[in-house]
């Protein structure tokens, strides 16, 4: 059961990544982000970590490519046709998973199944963001003040 | 089958190479940010994964570092695409191989 | 006995999962799952039948006139009557809008309008779905909305159809963070993201007669009206429904819908209103308890139900009774007042909870709301002059 969840899943996640990454109308590439994100999400909840993955959807799906979308249509005039395609491009990722998949192969020890693990319950998070982990919570929160100002003032139209 | 590290590592990296292509090879200044994301995710995917098959005792730094991961990569995408807006407004088009003064 | 009223769901369920009691764990699993959304299911479209000829009775009523009252006893029928009507139209797809598109939408939105009502506790162990983060799951899902909207907006290639997806979009991303922040405040008293823990912690009755429900304390009031507002925004609801305003912009993202999808949409927004009514009630009316410890004779999802109708009548009663609200005020009025209280409804909730919880508490955190609120009052003052309006659009 876990194993045909992960095979729909995975083929699902990298199915819309690459129409996210080569297809030619925008608006679907771009209406395919928020598919591989969900698929994302579903891998966190395969592997027990169901808080991550509600907060992904949450901050990517509902926030992020809203705006995505949002900016595509409001900068839609500069459109071209793309001119041809860049083999560079792909030799390049075609080389880099090659890489990785080497030297993922290659490392012995990973080929191991998932141990019994005690669930992480939302309570557990919360403890331990206000006990260890409170100064980069106050620095998010600081970084996030800093990019909505900033993102703000970026777009802001001077006065004359 | 039931699927090992190595097969979650091995789709985190054709997730992150799929990234990747999209930021190697789109002219769009927003499609570059879109592979961005997906670099992203493939990286947190990769984070959650190593927190489920570690070893007892199972601290949850995995889990935390992908929270806060998401949280800046929300800014860092708000941030690029209002950049994105704000050089659009200057040269009235998104290819980005059309970028290529400093001067403004 | 009552208590046999009371779980007669659950036995039922029971009883059908008995009948594959000899089959591997996940097809038991896969079994009960789908015992709990057909359910589920059943239930609200019927509701959904029924909210949408009370809705006309009631609006003509408060407009003093009948409403539907041809198709069967007392226009109860007319829900067949518009499904028939809308099975039976033309599909129109304007030429040039995006197929794909153009047909996701409405699904997406209805499909996720279902996702959020697997979450609220319906009746003493009547939840259909348990996820450790249930209210959050709930908002994750409910934000997915804003998307489907603008694929509905974007696919119709029709301005009218754009700027009206822009606008609802606006307006509901706008409302949504006050939305999630009037919860916060029971989140953070009972400690826990599980609606049932939530509606467990207001069983208590002080005296055996007032129940402990949030929304007799002043945090909890204050952030239940927030969230009823917000709900209604997110629904699109008059006074809020700027987005689909019959005189501005025709029928807004879904003009170009016709038939069975426009049926959709219209389903999908009152699931919605129904899943935010849910919610509430879950939060701050006590979810399934009764008003009265001698009242809990009566089963609890009858009194789910009943606080789910006063709350939905209420929504029906704004659409009778107030005008559409102009896009800019109420936009002013979600960030500069309503986000405000929401942050104070948070540290009202945390003044009860530390000065006791008793009456101190009461009071302290009365104090603190009252002089925030006539603080924004002063402040957000508008019978001040204003300089000319500028307009601003993106190129």
């Amino acid at each position: 059961m876990n194993s045909i969840a992960f095979l729909v899943i995975s083929v699902l996640t990298l199915a819309a990544a690459l129409a996210a990454a080569t297809l030619r109308n925008l608006m679907h590439a771009a209406l395919c982000l928020p598919l591989v994100l969900v698929g994302v999400a579903s891998f966190f909840f395969l592997l027990g970590a169901e808080f991550v993955g509600l907060a992904l959807v949450f901050i990517y799906v509902g926030a992020v490519a809203v705006l995505i979308v949002f900016t595509i249509l409001l900068t839609r005039r500069g459109v071209e046709k793309d001119p041809g395609f860049h083999w560079m491009g792909v030799i390049i990722a075609l080389a880099v998973f090659g890489g990785l998949t080497w030297s993922i192969l290659q490392t012995h020890s990973l080929s191991i199944v998932p141990p019994h693990i005690r669930a992480l319950t939302v309570r557990k998070i919360g403890e331990t963001l206000m006990t260890g982990y409170v100064w980069p919570l106050q620095c998010v929160g600081l970084l996030l003040t800093a990019a909505l100002i900033g993102a703000l003032v970026l777009v802001m139209e001077e006065k004359r | 089958m039931t699927p090992t590290l190595q097969l979650f590592l091995i789709i985190s990296a054709a997730l992150f190479s799929i990234g990747l292509l999209a930021a190697l090879t789109r002219r769009h200044a927003i499609f570059i940010l879109i592979g961005i994301e997906m670099m992203l995710a493939a990286a947190n995917l990769n984070f959650i994964a190593f927190w489920r098959f570690a070893p007892p005792p199972h601290p949850p730094t995995g889990v935390m570092i992908a929270i806060f991961s998401i949280a800046i990569s929300a800014a860092e995408a708000a941030v690029g695409l209002a950049m994105v807006i704000a050089v659009y407004r200057h040269y009235r088009t998104t290819n980005v191989s059309q970028f290529d003064q400093l001067k403004g | 006995m009552s208590s046999a009223l009371d779980q007669i769901f659950v036995h039922a369920k029971r009883w059908l999962l008995s009948w594959v009691a000899v089959a591997p764990s996940w097809v038991i699993q896969i079994a009960s799952s789908l015992i709990n959304i057909v359910a589920v299911l059943a239930v609200f479209l019927t509701l959904f039948a029924l909210i949408s000829v009370m809705e006309r009775k009631i609006l003509a009523r408060m407009q003093n006139r009948y409403g539907p009252n041809r198709v069967g006893p007392f226009g109860l029928f007319q829900p067949v009557a518009d499904g028939i009507k809308m099975l039976i139209k033309e599909d129109i797809v304007p030429a040039r809008a995006d197929k794909v598109v153009h047909f996701l939408a409405p699904v997406i939105l209805a499909a996720v309008a279902i996702l959020t009502l697997g979450v609220i506790p319906y009746g003493r162990n009547m939840t259909p779905f348990t996820i450790d983060g249930g209210i959050l799951f709930f908002f994750a899902v409910g934000s997915t909305t804003e998307l489907a909207v603008f694929m509905a907006g974007w696919a119709s290639n029709n301005k009218f159809s754009m700027l009206g997806a822009m606008r609802a979009i606006a307006q509901m991303f706008s409302y949504e963070l006050p939305l999630i922040i009037a919860v916060l405040p029971v989140v953070m008293v009972v400690g826990s993201l599980m609606p049932d823990r939530i509606v467990a912690a207001q069983g208590e009755y002080t005296l055996g007669i007032v129940p402990r429900w949030f929304v007799f304390t002043p945090w909890g009031f204050t952030a239940f009206l927030l969230f009823f507002i917000s709900g209604l925004v997110e629904s699109n609801r008059t006074p809020f429904d700027v987005p689909e305003g019959e005189s501005e912009i025709v029928a807004g993202h879904m003009t170009e819908y016709s038939g069975f999808k426009y049926a959709t949409f219209f389903m999908a927004e009152y699931l919605g209103m129904f899943a935010v009514s849910g919610l509430a009630v879950t939060m701050f009316l006590g979810g399934w308890h009764a008003p009265v410890r001698v009242l809990e004779v009566v089963p609890s999802y009858v009194w789910f139900f009943l606080k789910l109708s006063a709350l939905l009548f209420v929504y029906i009663w704004l659409r009778a009774t107030l005008p559409r609200i102009r896009v800019d005020q109420m936009m002013n009025v979600a960030w500069k007042f309503i986000l405000p209280m929401a942050f104070t409804c948070v540290i009202a909730a945390a003044v009860w909870h530390y000065a006791g919880r008793g009456l101190r508490g009461w009071l302290w955190s009365l104090f603190v709301i009252v002089v925030v609120y006539s603080a924004l009052s002063i402040l957000l003052d508008t019978r001040r002059k204003f300089a000319p309006r500028v307009y601003r659009f993106a190129e």
